[in-house]
């Protein structure tokens, strides 16, 4: 399989950039479907609401119901064994009626939360048009794997036109309950490229199970059994997990505000983050990029390539860093 | 009988009444006498924004190197889980941390002060603290069961002049006595721990043993002391008026919220600049730690007027 953009020896990424966050919520369209249910509502769902689901560019609450929270009334009836139904309908009706509304598909547990900024820097480098998908890599069941489904997945566009299509055809059946399973299927038989979705440090930005399962230390011990399904060689302790994390799984709903007031409330004053781009270069390419930047006022590289640098004064730069080896899989650019 | 019985009543009862009115004008009276002596600013909040951007670089910097932190973290080896989780959090934010404990453990380090009563060892871990200051002039103390975010406790007290009292924490009533709740940290200025080594001396008014019969908890004993000082409490708010010192964990405040606020939990809730919360165990410390330090999203920056880098040899923050 050959890949274009995503394979590169140097990598074009971004400094700080005050401005990012708004633009790229157009640059980079997410549409979020949560999977759920009548019973939930009150006791999950809303607090998805409150939280992470306005931040997607279009939020859809799938359930088996029409209802006025709003939910989208899926032809499936509710269960463990309709999972997968519902993910292949849910599908359905974002393809039929939401195609063109956004460039990437994100489905989530409605005991997930998402940090959706870092979901769109992780996509940031990828063309939509290419069928991809990402999330938390697991190994069983199928050869090239599967995404967990707890932990959120995502589509590009091309995957999601593919997985529809797969349906249509025949390609793909209603074979599992198991609906990530499932959908990796056919991610497969519809050649969906599995995407690296972890951090330049290897760190993993999707998670299956709350933080408190991978952040605490542990002395070196084979795999406990909520590691066993991992592709990549999993990290126990503070390596576990990126600071861009994107999601999290199982999170009751203390869990959820809580997790909402780690990431966009409380914080250390003046405190200058340990992991940063910036630790990164070499302070000559800096001072060369800032001199650039500052006297032509524009990006300095080519947009196409990933360098989301806008005509802004100093506050952003666009860097060149020729420091990472890809491996020629996609992966996810950032810090 | 039923004459001499009803005298006997009446007696009794305009006695009470008596008492009752001499105890209501009492407390008034102390509450204006308490209002006299109680310091201008009972709610500590930070500098304001504004005012932090009209200073000078210069200004800036002399506040940065004064606003420095030893902090006294009092253990014992029952606490020898939530004591190593200090070790390997928060307390790497202090300029100087220093571990003292009631008596020695292997496994960890810690000034062992031999000594199984809590205010006496609270005094001995002061003395140990202003003795071995250096230029520090901030002091933290705390129980390895808070946890605190130092960098807010800086900004705290960024404009605060510590040759000035200061005792602030989140504040209770003892009766008539202000005191700082130990459970959610206690910070001293030096001028505080200065009058404190004073008032050590006094047997009368700071004993170092207490009365046999009841044990005053050492945070009232503080408060005690230091009132005959002439340092009272206040309480540490930021610029909404919410409280910045936890005794409870945040997943307790939060749920308090749910259930008061349901329409605005997280803003409802707990501030932003917190300094400290307690009662959390050794794995959502952990979580806490990446949730503080490290967990956010891409693009949301801040211009703050003050620079704190991460602890050399740290891998969770």
């Amino acid at each position: 399989m050959s890949l274009s953009v995503s394979k590169l020896n140097s990598n074009i990424l971004i400094a700080e950039n005050r401005r990012a966050a708004p633009e790229f919520s157009q640059k980079v369209r997410v549409l979020c479907w949560v999977m759920t249910q009548p019973k939930h509502l009150k006791s999950r769902t809303q607090h998805i609401r409150a939280t992470w689901g306005k931040r997607c560019n279009i939020v859809l609450y799938m359930s088996s119901e029409v209802s006025d929270f709003p939910t989208v009334g899926l032809n499936v009836s509710e269960g463990r064994s309709q999972l997968y139904w519902k993910t292949i309908r849910a599908f359905q009706h974002i393809h039929t009626h939401h195609l063109d509304d956004a460039d990437w598909f994100l489905k989530a547990d409605d005991d997930t939360f998402v940090v959706l900024e870092n979901l769109r820097y992780g996509l940031s480098k990828h063309n939509a048009e290419e069928p991809l998908y990402f999330g938390r890599r697991f190994t069983p069941f199928i050869a090239q794997g599967y995404m967990s489904g707890g932990a959120g997945y995502v589509l590009s566009k091309e995957a999601l036109r593919r997985f529809v299509k797969g349906f249509a055809d025949g390609l793909c059946t209603h074979n599992t309950e198991t609906e990530d399973v499932g959908l990796g299927k056919c991610m497969e038989t519809m050649k969906v490229q599995m995407g690296d979705s972890r951090d330049v440090l290897g760190r993993q930005t999707f998670h299956p199970y709350p933080p408190d399962y991978y952040l605490p230390r542990q002395t070196p011990r084979p795999r406990p059994w909520y590691l066993i399904y991992e592709h990549y060689q999993p990290v126990e302790g503070p390596g576990c997990c990126s600071d861009l994390a994107i999601s999290f799984h199982y999170i009751d709903a203390v869990q959820m505000h809580t997790l909402e007031y780690y990431t966009y409330h409380l914080r250390p004053y003046g405190y200058k983050y340990r992991f940063k781009l910036t630790t990164l270069l070499s302070k000559t390419l800096i001072a060369l990029a800032l001199e650039t930047q500052w006297f032509t006022r524009k990006a300095l590289v080519n947009p196409n390539l990933g360098c989301h640098s806008f005509k802004e004064e100093r506050t952003s730069v666009c860097l060149i860093v020729m420091c990472l080896r890809i491996d020629g899989k996609s992966s996810f650019p950032n810090i | 009988m039923m004459y001499e019985g009803s005298s006997f009543m009446k007696g009794m009862i305009l006695g009470g009444i008596f008492c009752l009115v001499v105890s209501f004008f009492e407390t008034f009276n102390s509450g204006t006498h308490s209002e006299g002596h109680e310091h201008l600013h009972h709610h500590l909040k930070p500098v304001s924004k504004d005012e932090l951007e009209k200073l000078s670089e210069s200004q800036m910097s002399d506040w940065t190197l004064q606003v420095r932190v030893y902090c006294l973290i009092m253990v014992t080896p029952k606490l020898l889980v939530h004591w190593a989780t200090a070790n390997d959090t928060w307390s790497k934010h202090c300029d100087k941390s220093v571990f003292y404990t009631s008596e020695s453990s292997k496994v960890l380090e810690a000034v062992d002060l031999q000594e199984q009563d809590e205010w006496a060892r609270l005094r001995k871990a002061i003395r140990h603290a202003y003795e071995n200051a250096g230029d520090l002039r901030w002091f933290f103390v705390a129980r390895p069961t808070t946890f605190a975010i130092i960098e807010n406790l800086k900004y705290l007290v960024l404009d605060k002049d510590p040759s000035q009292p200061f005792y602030i924490g989140h504040t209770e009533k003892s009766g008539e006595l202000d005191y700082v709740e130990y459970d959610s940290g206690i910070v001293l200025s030096y001028e505080t721990m200065r009058r404190l080594i004073e008032i050590f001396k006094d047997v009368d008014r700071c004993p170092e043993r207490g009365n046999a019969l009841w044990k005053t908890p050492e945070e009232t004993q503080l408060a005690t002391c230091l009132k005959y000082s002439g340092v009272f409490a206040e309480n540490g708010e930021d610029a909404q008026g919410k409280g910045l010192f936890n005794k409870k964990s945040v997943s307790s405040l939060i749920s308090d919220s749910m259930g008061q606020n349901p329409a605005d939990v997280v803003e409802a809730c707990c501030s932003d600049m917190a300094i400290t919360f307690g009662g959390m165990s050794q794995s959502q410390i952990q979580v806490l730690m990446y949730g503080v330090y490290r967990l956010r999203p891409y693009g949301h920056d801040f211009h703050d007027s003050l620079t704190f880098l991460p602890p050399k040899d740290s891998d969770n923050d």
